[in-house]
């Protein structure tokens, strides 16, 4: 791969990466601890919210977060033509 | 049958099932003995990574701590899953790409530097073997408890087992083991919740079931938070006074910890390609999750039951399971009013009960009322746990002697068959010596383990994510800021930990943060350090940055282990 291209490949990584992260930072610091009191006064169902992103909600976004990358990686490896045979 | 039975026999079965793997997965060879020769697929991967994660501690006291934390249980929640979404997105491809077969292997390369390497594989024994001790600990404890056997036998029990599978398999016949331990511990772990959620609010699910609502049509959170506040508390779902500073700081001192676990770490060079390496740890985060949702629902069923079961009730009408525990003195009843009630409340001097929070995931089952062999299958669920992560930490420990102390310092022209022969003593005698370690445990052992996760974070993480996303980091960087960052957070946890002999209270605490959570201030400071210093020495050699540019992309993974 030429190195035009692969300078290409990586700010394009690290531009998923930024957004993949924020939203990491933002469900668990974010929801769970910088606004949970306030998001607390919310109830889903018998949750209070705050609680929830704290202890339930935060994890399922990890899981997620983590499929979404690897969906998007090998989409961006076969755009490149860098992928494994 | 009676409970001890019922343990017997399915503790044995699972024995069996183990060792029958291990034979079924031998080594044959170097790259079989360090990575299982680079062939497991990502699923296997995933719940060998989820096993070897999820210790003693996450198992039998993770739900407990939490039950009496309420909110701020939180912190080890996300803490300890967080940590994956970094691995997956920052560093498990990247090493698989590298693909050698130790994280000190990528640091002595990446950073050209032998001194560079014995640092880190210095900080990979030390992490892991704190860690291991404490895991054999807990062995001892459950089949002390629940087979009735002295704790030393109950260890040397343990010690044949894991000696049993490592030797003879290294990581390949580990990995396979963990699977079905993975299997074992997670059955295990729901099956009690998912009865215990069925009884109280009428949810197959204990995730959702948390939040459903009683038989008097209350939801069971508004319940606990009554009954916590009745009783002094605060309530449950809220966050303390001066919870938020630390419960964020040691949130993400585990996070970047896990991150830099050289046993979490190592897991990814098993799989055949990179591709597998980022699906493998979206696979190991969901099969850990399973547990880690579970946990804050035990949580909160053990504490309601508990509280309803106890509080204000005469004594002598408690069930069994209290007078057995109080007979191992981890609940203690003191009648401070002689009223015979049980007086459980938040004021100390009234309190008249303790509990040891780490029997709260034993003790369930049995304050629900639930058969005996349920009660058997979480003993030998907590042992698949401690076992699986034991194992996991010895190999780190023997590849860190056999492979990056003698064939790559002391003795480079050591044969494949020699090097072999090496790991397997190097585990043989870690076993030993984490058992012997086990059996007289330093005081300390609990505390140590807070120590692991800021060296981890200090040291490990920043250098491998420099190493990869900062082409210019040479070794002058990374060495200082390794040693700084290390430096820093040993000397904090040791100063404010009385434990370990340090003089500080808890006034000094600098911006009010806990010793668990410094290791987030450390991991910055190594950051700011090696970016300073590799600024201000030379670039390093134009083979390095190729390096660099060649574990981004992903093409030509090839074999792990390649060119030894």
């Amino acid at each position: 791969m030429s190195g035009k291209n692969a300078q290409k490949y990586w700010q394009r990584n690290l531009k998923y990466l930024f957004i993949l992260l924020s939203i990491w930072f933002l469900a668990s610091f974010g929801c769970g601890i910088l606004f949970a009191e306030s998001l607390n006064s919310i109830k889903v169902g018998g949750f209070p919210l705050g609680f929830w992103f704290a202890q339930q909600g935060s994890i399922y976004v990890f899981v997620v977060l983590i499929f979404v990358y690897v969906y998007l990686m090998n989409k961006l490896d076969k755009e490149f033509d860098v992928d494994e045979k | 049958m009676s409970v001890q039975s019922w343990t017997f026999i399915i503790v044995g079965i699972t024995f069996a099932l183990y060792i029958g793997v291990a034979i079924w997965a031998r080594a044959g060879s170097t790259k079989e003995f360090y990575v299982a020769g680079g062939g497991v697929s990502p699923l296997a991967n995933g719940m060998a990574t989820a096993a070897d994660w999820m210790s003693a501690a996450s198992y039998l006291s993770m739900a407990g701590l939490i039950s009496f934390m309420g909110y701020s249980g939180a912190q080890y929640l996300m803490g300890w899953t967080g940590g994956y979404v970094l691995l997956a997105l920052l560093l498990a491809p990247y090493l698989r790409k590298f693909g050698k077969f130790t994280v000190p292997d990528f640091i002595g390369e990446r950073y050209y530097s032998n001194f560079a390497r014995v640092v880190a594989l210095l900080c990979a024994i030390l992490v892991s073997f704190t860690y291991v001790v404490g895991q054999m600990k807990g062995v001892g404890i459950a089949f002390a408890r629940f087979l009735e056997v002295p704790f030393s036998t109950g260890i040397f029990i343990g010690i044949a087992i894991v000696f049993f599978y490592a030797v003879l398999g290294g990581m390949k016949g580990i990995t396979y083991t963990q699977v079905a331990q993975y299997c074992v511990l997670i059955f295990a772990f729901t099956v009690p919740a998912i009865f215990i959620s069925l009884q109280m609010v009428g949810n197959p699910i204990p995730q959702l079931g948390f939040g459903g609502t009683l038989s008097d049509g209350s939801y069971l959170l508004d319940k606990l938070n009554m009954l916590s506040v009745d009783l002094g508390f605060s309530e449950y779902t809220s966050m303390g006074m001066d919870d938020r500073v630390n419960v964020f700081f040691i949130t993400a001192a585990l996070m970047l910890g896990t991150a830099g676990l050289p046993h979490v770490i190592v897991r990814f060079f098993t799989v055949p390609r990179v591709r597998d390496a980022r699906k493998s740890a979206g696979y190991a985060l969901f099969f850990i999750a399973i547990l880690y949702t579970t946990a804050p629902a035990i949580a909160v069923f053990a504490r309601t039951n508990l509280i309803q079961t106890v509080s204000n009730q005469p004594y002598s009408e408690m069930p069994t399971w209290f007078k057995k525990w109080e007979e191992s003195k981890l609940i203690s009843f003191d009648d401070k009013n002689k009223d015979g009630r049980i007086q459980y409340v938040a004021d100390k001097n009234l309190n008249e009960l303790d509990i040891d929070r780490d029997i709260m995931v034993l003790a369930n089952p049995e304050i629900a009322k639930l058969p005996a062999w349920v009660i058997a299958l979480v003993v030998a669920g907590g042992l698949a746990a401690a076992l699986s992560t034991a194992a996991g930490l010895l190999l780190v420990i023997a590849t860190s002697i056999s492979h990056d102390l003698l064939k790559k310092n002391l003795m480079p022209n050591i044969s494949e068959k020699g090097e072999l022969i090496a790991a397997r003593v190097a585990i043989a005698a870690a076993v030993i010596g984490a058992g012997l370690a086990g059996l007289n445990p330093p005081g300390f052992v609990a505390q140590v383990v807070a120590l692991a996760f800021g060296l981890a974070a200090s040291s490990f993480f920043p250098a491998i994510i420099l190493g990869i996303f900062d082409k210019r980091m040479n070794k002058e960087g990374a060495i200082s800021g390794m040693i700084c960052g290390i430096l820093f957070t040993a000397i904090y946890i040791w100063y404010f930990k009385p434990q370990l002999g340090g003089p500080g209270t808890p006034d000094g605490y600098w911006f009010g943060i806990k010793p668990e959570g410094i290791g987030v201030i450390g991991t910055v400071l190594n950051l700011v350090i090696a970016l300073v210093v590799s600024r201000l020495t030379p670039p390093p050699p134009q083979g390095i940055q190729e390096l660099v540019e060649d574990i981004r992309i992903p093409r030509g993974s090839g074999e792990p282990g390649a060119g030894h």
